[in-house]
């Protein structure tokens, strides 16, 4: 096939990036959301913006947070697809905006990755604002499984059984 | 039993459903959102995720501003399989200054499809490198765009040098149908991949 290069199968020891939780550079003039986290639109840009020119979540996101980047222990273990839920008698007492937002949410079953979507948080600001939520009992999620465990037998089969009756 | 809507605070875990994610990777433009989208019960969704690739340790905003960082817009789609089961599907970008979320996005995930765009090949090699060195099983969905070459399924496998496990199918990302029936390809061949060793 003319014109198409082959893969090479890489060097075992190849590098790989390492995953780091910190954040984005303080510009207090910007806005700290351009309007993602709505349903996406096409062409070959949607919704990526580079490292080359800080553009996205700036203040106002950490001001959520007090600062913090890191989430408590428990913020910690939330995974993109961990369902999160409001506890039984959970906010009596008032909140700020964003963690009402996110327990108003929480009234049915939701991943955090959608929690983030809905609310146009970035991920990183929703994990420490849940890991504060599942600190003080405000919301729990399902009975903690290894997020690095692979997904038993009967739930592939029932997933491939879901999928053909799509 | 508790439906996965369930609001009843008698039996809040049974009413959290299990979530399991397969990662839909692929080159610029060559489909992702699109084989999301046509098989999402919700309009796919977009989220973001902010790293930078120095810095380890740093639990709070001091010292940070000069640090290069990168934005992630991740797409995604959900299919509610029953009560207690919710499938996610990632759309992931193949670039390389990306490589920071796929570790996430490949844990504990059940499969991928890596979408091979005819036009230009080499943007999925990363993605065929990364679940091969994960160990993450795949199958490569071909699409053709207009225009492109039509290449033979045993170019593509050859071109991308993949074992002779890893299915390789034709798609068309638009279509319902073809987006279901590459589904079913991974998720046969995950739990085929899963059995264990023959001995009898
Ligand atoms: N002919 C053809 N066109 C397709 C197919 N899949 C997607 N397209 C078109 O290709 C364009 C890009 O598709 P997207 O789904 O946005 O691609 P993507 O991989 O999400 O792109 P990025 O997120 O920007 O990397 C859209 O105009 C789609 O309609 C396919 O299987 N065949
Ligand atoms: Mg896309």
């Amino acid at each position: 096939m003319s014109g198409v290069g082959k893969r090479r199968r890489p060097n075992p020891s190849g590098a790989v990036h390492a995953r780091v939780e910190v954040e984005p550079s303080l510009e207090p003039n910007r806005t700290w959301h351009r309007g993602r986290g709505h349903p996406t639109s096409e062409g070959p840009a949607t919704g990526v913006t580079t490292g080359d020119a800080p553009a996205g979540p700036l203040v106002r996101p950490y001001t959520m947070t007090k600062g913090r980047t890191r989430p408590t222990e428990q913020g910690g273990r939330l995974d993109l697809i961990t369902i999160v839920m409001a506890s039984p008698g959970h906010g009596r007492c008032p909140r700020d905006p964003e963690r009402q937002a996110i327990l108003d949410l929480c009234h049915r079953p939701i991943s955090v990755a959608e929690i983030s979507a809905r609310l146009d948080i970035p991920l990183t600001v929703i994990r420490v604002l849940l890991g504060d939520l599942l600190a003080e009992g405000d919301v729990h999620t399902r009975a903690a499984t290894p997020m690095t465990k692979l997904p038993e037998k009967k739930v592939l089969q029932a997933v491939l059984d879901g999928i053909r009756r799509l | 039993m508790a439906s996965a809507d369930s609001e009843n605070p008698q039996d809040p875990q049974t009413a959290i459903p299990h979530a399991v994610k397969i990662i839909v990777a692929g080159g610029f433009g060559a489909g992702k959102t699109t084989l999301v989208g046509a098989v999402s019960e919700i309009t796919p969704l977009s989220t973001e995720e902010v790293m930078t690739e120095a810095g380890y340790g740093i639990d709070d905003l001091a010292g940070v501003e000069n640090k290069t960082t990168t934005t992630v817009a991740l797409d995604f789609g959900r299919i509610t399989i029953n009560p207690d089961i919710v499938l996610y599907l990632f759309g992931a970008p193949g670039q390389d200054r990306f490589w920071f979320m796929w570790d996430e996005l490949a844990e504990g995930a059940l499969g991928a499809v890596v979408l091979a765009d005819t036009r230009r090949l080499d943007t999925c090699f990363h993605a065929v490198d990364f679940f091969e060195r994960r160990g993450v099983p795949f199958v490569v969905a071909v699409n053709r765009f207009e225009g492109a070459t039509a290449y033979e399924m045993a170019e593509v496998r050859e071109a991308l040098d993949l074992s002779d496990g890893v299915p390789v199918l034709m798609v068309d990302a638009r279509e319902r149908e073809s987006a279901k029936e590459t589904l079913v390809c991974l998720v046969t061949h995950v739990i085929e991949s899963r059995r264990p060793a023959m001995s009898g």
